[in-house]
């Protein structure tokens, strides 16, 4: 029975995301623990459909789909905002400040 | 313990280990393998929770096609080297741990909740599905009759996505 374990891990994974969110301000490296949060929702969503049907994987699917469509837009928003800032640091973008 | 829980535990801490060497490298290249090595870990996880299939598109768009553009995009903009600031100072630090210590006792929290009888269906085992139907029938039957819809809509979702790219990267159309 794994469920528990991998809740768990699941938890720490998700955490760790949020901690380099917080953490970082390389905007690419925030846009890597976005992933990595996705990952660790998606083991979640595999260790529940064991138990309660194949529906979660189906739904982690989906959100790969969603996952791969987040990051060429995310990436494409920084390669443009790279040619007007000539850098990626959060604490510099910071047009929208009222 | 059983075989198939050392393998899981040991795939576990190569995943939150290599979690943990993500966020802390300054460089971003080495942030960027250290997150393939944990999607790697977790793949090998989906193969033991009985999600074949997961675990194969997982190595194949995670691991391959998105965390290629990372660093593709990474070494475009040619970010290899870290800046000065990169991470917050040791305040930003503690109140960083805080936040994100709470977050994880709360999840946990949540997660000892044992789920609702009406969730939990009877005799429909994963384990079973995959073996009469095929590890990709599994999936495939539902995504293609129940999920027919939403499955149509992420390709308009992907399209979208494409235009939006090449309309935001392009310097002039």
């Amino acid at each position: 029975m794994l469920l528990g374990p991998s809740l768990t891990v699941s938890v720490i994974l998700f955490s760790l995301g949020v901690a380099g969110v917080l953490f970082r301000r390389n905007a690419i490296v925030i846009f890597m623990c976005i992933e990595l949060m996705l990952n660790a929702v998606n083991l979640s969503f595999i260790a529940l459909a064991q138990q309660l049907g194949r529906e979660g994987q189906v739904i982690v699917f989906f959100v790969m789909a969603v996952a791969a469509a987040e990051a060429t837009v995310g990436l494409a928003i920084m390669i443009g905002i790279y040619r007007h800032k000539s850098s990626l640091n959060v604490k510099e973008i910071n047009l929208l400040r009222g | 313990m059983t075989q198939v829980e050392v393998v899981f535990w040991i795939f576990a801490v190569v995943a939150i280990a290599s979690a943990l060497l993500c966020i802390t490298r300054k460089n971003p290249v080495a942030s960027a393998l250290w997150l393939v090595m944990t999607m790697f870990s977790l793949a090998a996880i989906f193969v033991l929770l009985d999600a074949q299939f997961i675990a194969a598109i997982q190595v194949l768009v995670y691991a391959g096609a998105i965390m290629v553009l990372f660093l593709f995009v990474i070494m475009l903009l040619n970010l290899g080297k870290a800046g000065p600031s990169d991470m917050l100072g040791w305040v930003g630090r503690l109140v960083m741990l805080a936040v994100a210590g709470l977050l994880a006792v709360e999840l946990w929290v949540v997660g000892r909740v044992a789920p609702a009888d009406a969730l939990v269906r009877s005799g429909e085992s994963v384990a079973r599905l995959s073996e009469e139907q095929g590890a990709v029938g599994m999936i495939s039957e539902p995504l293609f009759r129940v999920y027919l819809v939403p499955f149509e809509v992420t390709s308009l979702l992907l399209l979208t996505a494409i235009i939006g790219a090449v309309v935001l990267a392009k310097r002039r159309l």
